[in-house]
Order: C-alpha cells, then structure tokens, then sequence
C-alpha cells in the first residue's frame, strides 16, 4: 500500500493500538528544558518512579535564562530557582544537562539538529510548541505539555491519535531579497492561523529541495502557526550532507546503514493526503505581519486589509495601525534577531553581509540573540561579531531572549519591534510590546534604516 | 487528577477569538516549579493594569458573571504548548471550556488535567453567547457520560464528541500514565526491533 512520509515514520514507530482510541507511539528523543519540565519531574517523585531511558533525552536550558554574564548566578531570583531545579533534577534522575556556559547550550530547537540528535525518520518531542522545527529533517516531531513529558520521562511513550495529513508544495525560484522565512509567512497569511489545525503537514516541491537545511527548519518550525501538530520535509541529500559528521550523528557502518534507510524516508507517488494546496515562490515578495497573530501578513507593498471582525479591529487598535495603513516607511525602535525561528548561523552571516560598513538608526535598538554557543562562537570565529558591533548591533549570549521575554529581554509597551521570532501575540516580547514578524534580512534593514523597508531596494 | 462529575454551572462568556496561551498565562509567570497557583494570573494582561490594579470591565473582575464553564471564541488555546494554561484555568475554578474550536497541544493539555474542552459548532456558540449575554443567571449543565451541553432554562441539549478512552480517564480520574506504565514489558520487545536504536546505540 502506499504510504506518506509520515506514515511509514508512524507505523515503525506505533508498538500497539488501543480499539477505538489512540496509539502507543515510543518517542526516539525527548528535548527538555526548565520551563515545562520540574513539574513533570516533580510528578515522578510523587509517583515514586524513575526515568525510563536518559540516553533517549536531551536537557538545556534556554527559555528562562539572561542573555549577558551568563557565567555569573542569575540575577532574578525566581529564574535562578528554575534553573537551579533543572539541574537538581538533571542530577537526580542521571541525565546530562546542557546548562549555561556548557559548549552545546541554547535554544532546544536549535542545538539539537547543530549537535546531530536530531536526524531524519525517528520520532522526538519536547515540552514546547515548535518542536515542529525538527520536522525539517523527515521526523514526526511535536510539542506536548508537561503531563506528557511526565510520560515520555517515565515510559518513553505517548498516547495519541493518529493525525491528519496535509501536503503543501511549493514550487519555483525565489526572487532576490525573499527568504525561507518570507515564504512560510506568506503560506501562512493564506492558509490563516487555523489553514493546518491538527494536522502535520509535508512540505514539498522545487522550492523546498533548493532550501538549506537552515531554510528548511526555518519553514517546519513556523508550520505551528497555522495550526499544524508539526511539520515535515522528506530528507534527501542535503539532509544527509547536514547530518554527516555531526556529534550524535552515526558514523562508520552505522552511517551507512542509516543512509540507507534514510533513502526509503519519502511519500510514496500514489500516496494521498487530507488536503493538498500548492504555491508558486515566484509570487513571494518580502513580508511583514501588521497584526497579532503570525497569519496577518502582507507583503511589504501591500495595504493592511479591511475586514470588520471585532478581533481584527482589536488587534489593529493594539497595534495602533489602521486598515488602509502601508507599513512601508513607519518607524521602528526595536529590531530583534533570534528565536528558533532565525538565530541559526546563515541568519547571522545575512544580518552580518546586510549591515557591513553601515550603521544602525540612532534610535533603534537593535539586538541579536544567537541560538547557540555554537552559533555564536562560529559568528566569532567567521568575525561576524566584529561587523554587528561597528553596526551598533548587541550581540548576546544564547537563549530564547526577547522571543517571548521570560527574561529581562523586554520590548517596551507600545513600541514597534520587528522581529526574526514566529509569533506577534498581543504582549508576547513583553506587556503592550508591538510586534512585526519579518526575515532577518528584512529586520537587519528596519535596524539600519529606522524604518519598515522594502529591503530589495537596498540590494544589487 | 480528580474525577469529573456533571456540572451545572454560570458561564462566564469570553468572545475573543484565537485566544492564545500567551494570554491565558503571560510567560512571564512561567518562572514557578510547582502547579498551583496560576490561577490568580489567569488573563493577566487582560486582568490587571500595568499597575497592578484590577481593569474593571474586564469579565472575571466584575459580578455579572462567574461560574465554572468558560465560553469563548474559536481557537482556543492556540500558540504555546505551555501547560500553565490548563492549570491556570483549572486553579480558578474552571472545569469546562466551551468553544467551537480548540488548538490541539491546548486539548490535550486540559484533558490530563480535568479540565473538559467542549467542541460546538459555529452558530451554536454565537447562539450561546447571545443568551448568556442576556441571562448571566442562566445555568449550564455538562454531562460527560451523556456527553450532552444543556442550557436549562432554554431546554436546548446537544451532545459533543470525546474519544471513548479519554472519557474513560476523565471520568475515572485517571491520566494516560496508569496505561502506560503497564506496558514496560511491550516497550522493551519494540526497543528490540528499532531502528533508532540499532543506530544509535
Ligand atoms: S525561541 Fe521562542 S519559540 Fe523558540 S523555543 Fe524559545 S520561546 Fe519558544
């Protein structure tokens, strides 16, 4: 019979069905953090039971933790105490933490695929939503709340219901100036946040093959946004060559024969979906979200729509912009570049190439959080650190940062930030912050000019 | 996590569509390591000014409407898969959430934790709204072994749809670990045959 990617990812993962209700799924890797873990850890204590199996798990902290001196003890006393847990936790039950200061601590999302734990046909969740990113490599990954991470801490399973199925291809060569990040904004500004609700979604056609695997999480990761459980791309060469070498990733014989199961991870041509919608990347133009979900895009020549909902309405008087409005050209005090979204090193060198020799707006504040210590030790290495600081950029320490300011990366009431991260809900950077969703090469461009630009007309 | 048993409750109606988690719980009451207490940060930013002062108009501060079911605009839930939001919920008194659509990671949230999402159609929310907008005293019954939402006073009874083994869970007050951790012996046999594992390990 035929079968989709994700299909054959389930079936060699489900270890039984239960009549008329959900399946046994085992998980491969299981990514905790601080935030949505102690009360799960705190639940197997009241249980009087253990881990099932910490190889299976990979522990850091990013969510709750300050982005500068992060080698002295934690300032807010509250964060500190979460971090502290983490670690008695970690320490408790015999897993190996990632924490601050350790070479391969940042954003879950991003150091998993960077350290090769993250690899194509296996099943991996974490306590957090855009778990979705890891899909990028042909997995069946998702988000799950803490009650779950309890059971995959104790019994490396999960219940759950099978999924619907959506393909979404994408063909064509993006113009210059358009980015990953460009295209799933756009895809999802016409689906809307509810176009995918529940189910996981395989990217395909000759858009995505061109993408790196960078790119490519960069689509999965955002799948969330209109609703998806996750999102998931067949691997292929480039997933291979990513996957090659990596820390965790096999090697020797063991590489092979991975390979060679990798090779059948793909939808088989007569398999069929739910749904189907198709896109051409010729029509992408550069985005930006005007509104306070991640599906109230337009492209950077458009107006902002006119519809009479009342959350609509809502949502432009919290943003203080009116229908008709042209974001082109409004001012901006606040750029950040971060999040799992786009904190990857190819984000940075596109920020670094876009602002060499130029100066960030006086007024701007522009902040650059990487996802990694990898990430940011490579940007230094490459002297990428050097560029955004003679741009006026701060560059900071790894961890989700002002993606949804847990910490004291705040954007102020009332001001503009465009932002690299994937959601734009009301007080999300921070209470009464204002948030425009964009690529990095756009928010890079906002930083220098001020301003929300058309960041074409500054290339050659 | 504690049976759930019929409820006749006041509803507090909450028009707002796409409510996200963010608003539910605001991440920056994320910082606690235990489950309780989130309750009082419920809508946080809808709740309070910045001051802390209490915004007076907003629906869980005035004495118009109380209760235990929570109506709202569709998409419930949406955004974060933080847990906190069902325990936020929860820790205030809610039992039942009424909307016509519910995000996903949200559902499953609420449902380990006692907390029933109840899915109605479009038209039918719309209708609801109108009518506990104009009899805040009218009473709601939810009726899980039925699996019916009757408005009393009106006489109107629709049925909504669980899946029959989370049901089971909530009535018996169980969460799906008790299956699980019965299944030790299955999961090593599978470990046996994985191909992540051969890989890996
Ligand atoms: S960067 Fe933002 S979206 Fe990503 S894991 Fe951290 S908080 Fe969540």
């Amino acid at each position: 019979m035929s079968r989709t990617l994700f299909d054959k990812i389930w079936d060699a993962h489900v270890i039984r069905t239960i009549e008329d209700g959900p399946s046994v799924l085992y998980i491969d890797k299981h990514l905790v953090h601080e935030v949505t873990s102690p009360q799960a850890f705190a639940g197997l204590e009241k249980r009087g039971i253990g881990v099932a199996r910490v190889k299976n798990i990979m522990a850091t902290v990013d969510h709750n933790v300050p982005t500068i001196n992060q080698h002295l003890p934690i300032k807010d006393l509250i964060s500190r105490k979460q971090v502290e847990t983490m670690e008695t936790n970690c320490k408790k039950f015999g897993i190996e933490l990632y924490g601050l200061g350790h070479l391969y601590q940042g954003i879950v999302h991003v150091i998993a695929p960077e350290l090769g734990i993250t690899l194509p046909g296996m099943t991996l969740v974490c306590g957090d939503s855009h778990t979705s990113t890891h899909g990028a490599f042909g997995t069946i990954s998702f988000g799950i709340g803490t009650s779950e991470v309890e059971q995959v801490l104790a019994t490396q399973c999960l219940l759950q219901e099978k999924p619907k199925q959506i393909k979404i291809e994408i063909n064509g060569k993006t113009s210059n100036g358009v980015s990953a990040k460009d295209v799933i904004l756009y895809v999802i500004s016409e689906l809307g946040t509810g176009g995918a609700t529940g189910a996981f979604v395989e990217f395909c056609g000759s858009t995505i093959r061109q993408m790196s695997m960078e790119e490519r999480m960069t689509v999965c990761n955002m799948s969330i946004e209109m609703g998806a459980r996750g999102g998931l791309i067949a691997p292929d060469e480039i997933t291979f060559a990513y996957c090659r070498n990596k820390p965790f990733a096999p090697k020797g014989k063991k590489w092979h024969a991975a390979l060679e199961y990798w090779k059948t991870l793909f939808t088989d041509a007569d398999a069929t979906f739910d749904k189907n919608f198709s896109f051409n990347a010729e029509a992408v133009a550069p985005m930006i979200t005007y509104g306070t979900n991640p599906g109230m895009g337009i492209n950077i020549n458009e107006r902002i729509p006119n519809h009479n909902e009342t959350s609509f309405e809502r949502s432009l008087e919290y943003m203080n912009f009116s229908k008709g409005d042209k974001l082109k050209g409004k001012k901006v005090n606040w750029v950040f570049i971060g999040s799992c979204t786009n904190s990857r090193i190819e984000d940075l060198r596109i920020v670094a190439d876009f602002v060499k020799g130029k100066k960030k707006a006086e007024w701007v504040n522009a902040l650059i959080v990487p996802g990694s210590r990898g990430v940011l030790m490579q940007a230094q290495a490459e002297g990428i650190d050097q560029i955004l600081l003679e741009a006026g950029f701060v560059l900071r320490e790894p961890g989700c940062s002002a993606c949804l300011a847990m910490n004291d990366d705040k954007i102020p009431a009332g001001d503009y930030c465009v932002s690299t991260s994937n959601r734009n809900f009301e007080g999300r950077q921070g209470p009464g912050a204002r948030t425009l969703l964009a690529s990095p090469l756009m928010a890079a461009a906002a930083a220098v000019y001020g301003e929300i630009t058309d960041v074409r007309e500054f290339l050659n | 996590m504690e049976k759930f048993e019929t409820i006749i409750s006041n509803v507090v109606p909450l028009p707002a569509e796409n409510i996200d988690t963010d608003q539910i719980i605001p991440a920056r009451f994320l910082k606690a390591t235990t489950k309780e207490g989130f309750g009082q940060n419920l809508f946080a930013d809808w709740r309070y000014h910045e001051d802390g002062s209490v915004v007076t108009d907003f629906v869980l501060n005035g004495d118009r409407y109380s209760g235990k079911i929570l109506l709202a605009g569709k998409n419930f839930g949406c955004g974060s898969s933080r847990e906190h939001a069902a325990w936020a919920l929860y820790d205030h008194g809610f039992r039942v959430v009424i909307s016509s659509y519910f995000a996903d990671i949200f559902r499953s949230n609420a449902l380990n934790n006692g907390l029933l999402p109840v899915r109605v159609s479009e038209a039918f929310l719309k209708q609801m709204f109108r009518w506990v907008e104009a009899f805040p005293s009218a009473k709601v019954k939810v009726d899980l072994h039925e699996q019916t939402l009757e408005l009393l006073d009106l006489g109107v009874k629709k049925s909504f749809e669980i899946p029959p083994f989370k049901k089971a869970c909530l009535l018996n007050g169980q969460d799906d670990m008790h299956f699980l951790l019965n299944l030790k012996e299955e999961v090593i046999e599978y470990e046996k045959t994985s191909k992540y594992m051969q890989l890996i390990n």
